[in-house]
């Protein structure tokens, strides 16, 4: 059987609705919100700031901790069980690791800079928000970046590569789901994961593509970011 | 490849953001360079200077740096000083020497002095490249704070809060007729009547929004007189020394009419 028309009628290029913003979260030294779709990341990142227990810090640079959390009513109506898990936990590593490229916390050594990605809707592709949020927030937060990270889902479904897939396409029996984080200026890689089975040759089609989707990405996280120091 | 800058100075721009192009322009503050390109390492407002392309920062924490005035809080006794937690990554200690030229004898209970919670006005004279703190208390106006309030503002705003040579300051205390110590870590101590601390503590909120537009004291000098209904003059420089208060001016001003 072929793929021939998208579940909720787009594209197969095409992205959900995008919309985000920067600053939403008062005490924190920097946040941001993004959205696509209905998956909806809030992200507020603290630091650098002091780290405690001692035996964590490292006295050559700074530190980053991820936490990655989907709220209970999240997804789709069956309750996420709270709280800290397998799947929560690697997340919050492939996080760290697909932001620790473009960050240099060499002049904040013993110090650490938390991340917290709060997920209070989430229709696939949370990884991928999550991280789209948190560089808003880092960059709101005044830390020294080399660039931006922005990531989308890309992924098989049947005979055709889509992007930006949502849960039914997700969780079809006959597909594979493929997370790229970009860095957009550089066009260097950060996060790449697979689940599923894809050929070589879709697997290129889906980095050409995650690497156009990343671009209108992009745009967007820029326009809140200049947004928050917008003339009044 | 053309040499240009790409964007206008005092355009905001986002950390990755290609600054300009060609070597014929140097990365300062903020930035660094790619190949040929200028790239933007934060997001922040750009000010060109010549050849120099540097990034002024709008947000982040407060970096101490030596000989800065800053207001901290005790937040711990040692067995010869305080740790001083000064709103910054790293909190900073100061040592008996530092704190006083009373003979301060062995064992004595040093609370007597500075207490836990206790705020001070204090200057950074050393900081190490592991981020070690020295703050000291010797020099003009720099005392233990008591009465009055404190509030938060972003550091990087401070210089604005200030004004050149002091002229924003001085014009709030003008208009509310605070006492008011501003410290380059972002903390603010103000003391007056109460109607004066609300309004002083709206003109710095206001300040704080509004840092990065340009015309900012013009501004603010007409919502001062419209709140307090004190005329302030915006363009005079302060006539009496403000008790050595206020934190030198910072060496670099945000853009724009001052």
């Amino acid at each position: 059987m072929s793929y021939t028309k998208r579940l909720d009628g787009r594209g197969f290029e095409e992205l959900r609705p995008m919309s985000a913003k920067v600053g939403i979260i008062p005490r924190a030294d920097g946040s941001a919100m993004f959205q696509i779709g209905k998956t909806m990341a809030y992200c507020a990142v603290y630091g650098p700031r002091e780290l405690h227990p001692k035996f964590l810090q490292n006295p050559e640079t700074g530190i980053i901790r991820v936490n990655y959390n989907m709220m209970p009513f999240s997804g789709h109506g069956e309750r996420v069980r709270p709280g800290g898990g397998r799947r929560s936990k690697e997340i919050s590593m492939v996080m760290r690791n697909a932001l620790l490229p473009v960050l240099d916390l060499k002049d904040y050594p013993n110090s650490v800079v938390d991340i917290f990605v709060e997920l209070p809707q989430t229709d696939a592709g949370t990884r991928c928000a999550a991280l789209c949020a948190a560089s808003m927030a880092l960059a709101d937060a005044g830390i020294e970046m080399k660039d931006m990270v922005t990531a989308v889902a890309t992924g098989r479904v049947e005979d055709k590569i889509v992007v930006d897939l949502n849960y039914y396409e997700d969780s079809h029996e006959d597909g594979a789901d493929f997370p790229i984080a970009l860095l957009p200026n550089s066009g260097k890689v950060t996060l790449m994961q697979m689940d599923g089975e894809m050929t070589k040759e879709q697997i290129n089609e889906c980095v050409k593509k995650a690497k156009e989707a990343c671009k209108k990405i992009y745009e967007v996280q820029k326009a809140a970011l200049k947004e928050r120091f917008r003339s009044k | 490849m053309t040499e240009e800058v790409l964007v206008k100075d005092k355009d905001i721009v986002v950390p990755g953001e290609t600054i300009a192009t060609g070597m014929s322009f140097l990365p300062g503050k903020g930035t660094y360079r790619e190949n040929d390109k200028i790239i933007a390492q934060k997001l922040g407002m750009i000010s060109v200077e010549g050849k120099v392309i540097k990034l002024i920062s709008l947000s982040g924490a407060y970096t101490p740096k030596l000989k800065d005035r800053v207001i901290a809080r005790v937040v711990d006794v040692l067995m010869t000083g305080w740790r001083l937690e000064i709103n910054s990554p790293y909190s900073s200690v100061l040592t008996l020497k530092d704190a006083t030229s009373e003979f301060i004898p062995r064992g004595a209970d040093l609370t007597q002095y500075f207490a836990l919670g206790d705020y001070v006005v204090c200057q950074i004279v050393n900081v190490t490249s592991q981020k070690l703190i020295d703050v000291s208390m010797k020099g003009p106006g720099l005392r233990k704070i008591r009465g009055g309030r404190i509030i938060t503002v972003s550091s990087q705003k401070v210089p604005r809060i200030i004004g050149k040579d002091g002229s924003m300051v001085s014009m709030v205390k003008q208009a509310t007729g605070c006492n008011i110590i501003v410290g380059q870590n972002g903390l603010i101590w103000l003391d007056g009547t109460p109607e004066g601390e609300v309004t002083a503590v709206k003109a710095f909120k206001k300040i704080e929004e509004e840092a990065h537009l340009g015309g900012l004291t013009d501004r603010m000098a007409a919502w001062l007189e419209k709140e307090t209904g004190v005329k302030v003059n915006p363009t005079a420089a302060p006539t009496e020394a403000p008790q050595g208060t206020e934190g030198e001016p910072h060496p670099h001003h945000f853009g724009g009419s001052q």
